[in-house]
């Protein structure tokens, strides 16, 4: 059948008589058939119609209202439920209108029929109008004890849908007992309802605890198998809330839930595995622990042949189990390695995971791999895949070598994106492994030229900088660079003044025309507060003690690691209770992202495992900034790349310059912006502690300031750098690593 | 849970809004549609902005779209959207964006429950099962609840109107116990007179191969889907030939393997001649009884009434390669690129594959093709930057080659060809790569009827790629 459909976007001038003529069309055809009309048909296409032009025709169909109540009591389900459809969706717009349905609504509360009975009582609780919540409270006590299971179980979610209405009238009622006790029904759908209603009514309050006793969620572990894979979905996130006082326990219920992992319904399997992993939490015994992890492996990989969300959202998640339980993803690595026609959001997803699992004894297998992935076409994903051969040159020293020969091998190729992110990557090697590769310097210089991005030429200069005196015409590379010194980001500069000083120290005969010069652009030519400050310090430095400066300047690097930037352990704590959600997808703060969603945190309890001591309270402070920062930022239109920027510490470091700031501002803090108090002293002490490029500044305000990240991460703080351009990666919120 | 459901098409109009809770306003329509439809930088299926998160999938020309407010469940988000495209496709045939506008009602109807013609596509059919049923709704208040085609199935009823069925409060109560029922995908008053079924295991080989000639990947992904026209409450025992279960004595079987990865060595043939299968993963319908598979791997259900997907399994070990490929592939300076093809099939010559079709990635600037093969036929095409070789009927032991040449036009910009990898498709019967074999299928009914039992195997391409 064919059904007519307003015009999508009729123009401005015809719109409005097209309107009228439709909606008097309409109702003409609503009202026509008369007594002839026995089965309604003529009235049922009408509605047909209205209905389809619901969405498509912003809202025009309102005024037909009075005319489609007019038809609810006709006696036909069809066209009743048609006419509650109708209602639904504009009783917003119109609450006197609807009211009028009210009465036929609640006379088949009381129908003989429990179908009709249903349809009702789901209908009248989707109206958010005042009277019609006043008016269900009566029948949909009565409802509740059905004698029909279908009713119940719409009952059951009609308190959840009542208490998003208007929660006070709801606590203020004997509802939620009520539903409480609906938890004894004999029928596993009623129940499951009734949780998933409850698990509802429990996120959005502040005030109503939800608990299991043990007795009560093996009872419901045991009607698992009888309800449909939706219903044991809402059971096992109920079970989440049973808090285990008995490793015995926790285990019987483990191994009882474990048959659900090899469900066809992906939501079952993650929920399955969510419970699974909180039990293991209160589980003691190695043994017990090792078995369960054995179990979570295989259906976690089998969801890789499920459609690509699925896998995405899986592979999410395993980055999330492997670091709280290591041993579930003891496989093969070779099953994350990317097909060809992955979609973009999983293939880097695979690649970290890769990183992840790369040991010493297979990273020639995926060393090859990630060459290959280098050829493809999406300059993203090739990006990332060169990055992660660097990043594997510094996570395992003994392998570093091989890594570096496939780094110069695309270096070869001559792409210039696969040249920037190599440069990048071989500066963090220098700097990993200082004195072990220089050889390979002139390798890097080669492709000088290529380079245009901020980021890559940071590095470039860097390498010339720090190696001035191996470079035979360190000051003409330079030279070039600072023949276009205005012209040149922040970051870029920043790095040409750190070079230029290097340069000085190292070969103070070559550097002695250059450095004068960038000093005094630096202080006195840019609006940069950044800048400035550097370059007034290394002024004072290298005026006041020559010595001292060299010492400075040159002097020992802390260590730097690739260790994935590991959740700390609050943040692990709080996914791995959220497995299989969409805050997994991010691996944030779950308060960083949904702000409303209530905490979970693991109850103590006699039967609690900790592995690791608790170190959480003193945590909590440091990420209040970044939330507070998220209020606003969350806002802007382009959403989740900003989130990403906030927990990073060196923020001030990279921000653009304040515009038309004042020139001779002596206090560092008020340079920096008065966003962050906190951040732009730590960002100043980090100037001011001598080590040269802002890579090292960072490092100080992890290691010395005794800030939460106490690892400095290699491309931490090139993640920022590349946001605009790959503002949709971020949005896939794969910035944990790569 | 969900907030509400929403289809676009490409162009960003919203064809279906509907929402479940308050909080699920019309304008996000507007911001789905500018923030991904018209994003091209967009990479995510998950777009959480402000405490609104949009998680989508595209489906031929459309986008289907969860609107959640609070870290919901993603997995059951999306298992759910993928459920709405089956439930489309069962109906309409092709869901896309015709099938949206023409069957509005019908499509909210599905997601607040109605009763619906069973095969709106084949009028014949329809009248000859009077094939109506009531459709429970799929969603309330955003939590999914009865999404089963197969669940939809017992919904059949005797009478031809469907008002009618509805009416009548005690064919009412009927299906409300059945939609909430244990048993929930079968009715109990099945007849039929010849009592069948049949089973077919279908399996997707996946190869991943290097340049060099080295596996890289090998797996399988099985499938078994079963069709029972089965009498009453039937109790069926179905066994394969699984490793586990037949050497149950020995337990240390799969992990002291596993270390052999994907080798396809000597050890291949001795495994598949004691015939026992090493499944990696097993996932079930829900009709199956989990606990029993998990205490003695024995697969019991009571099947639904039809068609359906009993089971999927997973298998690395010893796959066997239906097809070795061995292409080589020369750039000839700037200009030219030389192309030899040979495909050798590694099954029994009594076996034939068909529909094999070789997908061989040639530069973006190829002007001109020209191609010779020992067998079948091959074009080029242009759009899909392939010579594509098709051989319609392969048989087993025989070896094909293809030689060709792509002229190439010279670019201003040379970049490196990025060399996609190779790709194959077909499809043969009685042949599983994994090795598995179905052993027994046993019906258990209280009327202690006979049936009769049918197996078939077929080996399909999953994503079977060589690079080069």
């Amino acid at each position: 059948m064919f059904l007519a459909v307003a015009p999508f976007t009729p123009t401005n001038g015809s719109r409005s008589l097209n309107r009228q003529g439709k909606v008097a069309e309409l109702r003409l055809e609503l009202n026509s058939g008369g007594k002839k009309d026995k089965n309604y048909s003529a009235k049922k296409i009408a509605l047909k119609k209205i209905v389809a032009n619901m969405t498509m025709s912003n809202n025009d169909m309102v005024a037909l209202f009075p005319d489609v109540i007019g038809c609810m009591n006709l006696p036909s389900l069809e066209i009743k439920k048609m006419c509650f459809l109708f209602l639904v969706n504009y009783s917003r717009m119109k609450p006197e209108v609807a009211l009028k349905a009210l009465p036929i609504l609640v006379d088949d509360m009381a129908d003989n029929n429990p179908l009709v009975r249903a349809l009702a009582l789901r209908t009248i609780s989707y109206v958010h109008v005042r009277e019609f919540v006043e008016a269900i409270f009566q029948p949909l006590k009565r409802l509740m004890q059905d004698n029909d299971p279908y009713v119940r179980k719409t009952a059951a979610f009609c308190v959840a849908k009542l208490y998003e209405h208007d929660k006070k009238m709801v606590e203020n009622s004997d509802l939620i007992d009520r539903l409480n006790r609906m938890l004894k029904d004999e029928n596993p759908t009623v129940v499951s309802s009734v949780l998933a209603s409850l698990v509802d009514i429990w996120g959005r309050s502040e005030s109503i605890s939800l608990t299991i006793d043990y007795v009560s969620a093996s009872k419901l572990v045991s009607i698992l198998a009888d309800c449909s894979e939706w219903g044991q979905t809402y059971i096992l996130e109920a079970l989440m809330a049973y808090v285990p006082q008995d490793a015995a326990e926790a285990l019987l219920l483990a191994e009882r839930i474990a048959p659900r992992l090899s469900h066809q319904n992906s939501a079952v399997v993650l929920t399955s595995c969510r419970v699974i992993l909180y039990l293991m939490n209160y589980i003691s015994g190695e043994k017990h622990i090792t078995s369960l992890c054995k179990k979570l492996s295989p259906p976690l990989v089998t969801l890789l042949s499920k459609p690509p969300e699925v896998q995405y959202l899986a592979l999410r998640n395993a980055i999330l189990i492997l670091q709280k339980r290591p041993e579930v993803l003891r496989n093969d690595i070779r099953v994350f390695f990317c097909n060809y026609n992955d979609p973009i959001y999983v293939k880097v997803t695979k690649l970290e995971l890769m990183f992840m699992l790369t040991t010493k004894d297979n990273i020639g297998v995926v060393l090859a791999e990630l060459r290959e992935y280098a050829t493809e076409i999406d300059v993203h994903f090739v990006r990332k895949a060169v990055r992660a051969i660097g990043k594997l040159a510094i996570k395992i020293e003994s392998s570093a070598k091989q890594c570096i020969d496939t780094l110069l091998e695309l270096v070869d190729a001559k792409i210039p994106y696969i040249v920037q992110e190599a440069t990048v990557v071989i500066r963090n090697i220098f700097r990993k492994y200082p004195n072990q590769y220089e050889s390979i310097i002139s390798h890097v210089l080669r492709n000088i030229d290529d380079l245009d991005e901020p980021e890559a030429k940071a590095a470039v200069i860097w390498i010339i900088g720090q190696y001035a005196d191996r470079i035979d015409n360190s000051d003409g590379l330079l030279q070039d660079y600072l023949a276009t010194f205005h012209d040149e980001t922040v970051e870029v500069q920043l790095a040409l003044l750190t070079a230029t000083v290097k340069l000085f120290i190292q070969r103070p005969t070559k550097g002695q025309q250059l450095v004068p010069q960038v000093l005094k652009w630096c202080t006195e030519e840019t609006d940069d507060p950044d800048l400035r400050d550097r370059g007034y310090m290394y002024w004072r430095l290298l005026s006041t003690d020559p010595a001292t400066a060299k010492q400075v300047v040159m002097g020992q690097k802390p260590p730097i690691t690739a260790e994935s930037e590991k959740l700390d352990p609050r943040t692990l704590e709080e996914l791995c209770l959220n497995v299989g959600t969409l805050a997994t997808v991010y691996l944030k703060p779950i308060h960083q992202v949904f702000r409303a969603a209530r905490p979970r945190r693991l109850l103590p309890s006699p039967a609690l495992q900790r592995s690791h001591p608790e170190d959480g309270t003193g945590n909590m402070l440091d990420y209040n900034p970044p939330t507070a920062n998220m209020a606003s930022a969350s806002t802007s239109s382009s959403g989740l790349a900003t989130i990403t920027t906030t927990g990073d510490p060196i923020t001030p470091v990279n921000a653009p310059p304040p515009p038309n700031l004042p020139l001779p501002v002596a206090n560092p803090v008020g340079a920096a912006g008065p966003s962050n108090m906190n951040e732009a002293a730590d960002a100043a002490d980090a100037y001011f502690s001598g080590i040269g490029s802002q890579q090292m500044a960072s490092l100080d305000l992890g290691g010395g300031g005794g800030a939460p990240q106490s690892q400095y991460v290699v491309t931490q703080n090139q993640q920022q750098v590349y946001q605009p351009h790959l503002a949709g990666g971020a949005a896939t919120g794969e910035l944990l690593l790569l | 849970m969900l907030s509400g459901i929403l289809i676009f098409n490409q162009k960003g109009e919203n064809l279906i809004f509907r929402a479940f809770r308050s909080d699920c306003r019309p304008r996000l329509a507007d911001i789905f549609r500018i923030q991904v439809i018209s994003n091209p930088q967009v990479r995510s299926p998950i777009l959480t902005l402000g405490s609104t998160t949009f998680s989508h999938v595209k489906h031929e020309n459309i986008y289907l779209v969860a609107v959640t407010k609070s870290n919901a469940n993603a997995a059951l988000v999306f298992e759910f959207l993928y459920r709405l495209v089956m439930l489309g496709k069962s109906y309409f045939g092709k869901f896309d964006e015709e099938a949206v506008k023409n069957n509005f009602v019908l499509i909210y109807e599905l997601l607040d429950g109605k009763p619906i013609p069973l095969y709106p596509n084949n009028p014949a059919k329809a009248t000859s099962n009077n094939g109506f049923f009531h459709f429970p709704e799929i969603l309330d208040f955003g939590y999914p609840q009865n999404t089963d085609p197969d669940t939809l199935k017992m919904y059949i009823t005797t009478e031809g109107v469907k008002s009618a069925i509805a009416n009548n409060p005690t064919d009412s109560s009927r299906i409300t116990q059945q939609a909430t029922g244990a048993l929930s995908w079968r009715r109990s008053d099945i007849k039929y007179r010849k009592n069948e079924a049949f089973v077919d295991v279908i399996e997707d080989v996946n190869l991943l191969m290097s340049a060099t000639g080295t596996v890289l990947r090998a797996d399988v992904n099985g499938q078994i889907v079963m069709r029972a026209y089965l009498s009453g409450t039937p109790e069926c025992k179905f066994g394969l030939n699984d490793r586990l279960l037949l050497d149950s004595g020995e337990s240390s079987g799969p992990s002291s393997s596993r270390g052999g990865g994907n080798g396809l060595g000597t050890s291949k043939a001795t495994r598949a001649a004691a015939g026992s299968v090493t499944l990696e993963d097993c996932q079930f319908h829900q009709c199956v009884k989990l606990g029993r598979f998990d205490a003695d791997r024995i697969i019991s259900f009571v099947p639904p009434d039809g068609e359906f997907e009993l089971m999927r399994y997973r298998a690395t070990e010893n796959v066997n390669l239906p097809f070795k490929v061995h292409p080589i592939v020369r750039e000839i300076g700037t200009t030219k690129v030389e192309y030899s093809v040979a495909i050798k099939a590694n099954y029994s010559s009594k076996l034939f594959a068909t529909n094999v079709v070789i997908r061989i990635p040639t530069p973006l600037n190829t002007a001109k093709t020209t191609e010779r093969t020992s067998q079948g036929r091959a074009k080029y095409e242009p759009e899909q930057n392939n010579i594509v070789w098709k051989i319609a009927r392969f048989s087993g032991q025989s070896e094909f080659v293809l030689n060709a040449e792509a002229t190439l036009t010279s670019m201003t910009h040379q970049k490196a060809w990025s060399r996609p990898p190779l790709s194959l498709s077909f499809s043969l019967l009685m042949f599983t790569s994994s090795g598995l074999l179905v052993r027994y299928l046993k019906v258990f009914e209280k009327n202690n009827y006979s049936s009769v039992k049918w197996v078939r195997y077929m080996t399909r391409a999953g994503s079977y790629e060589i690079r080069f």
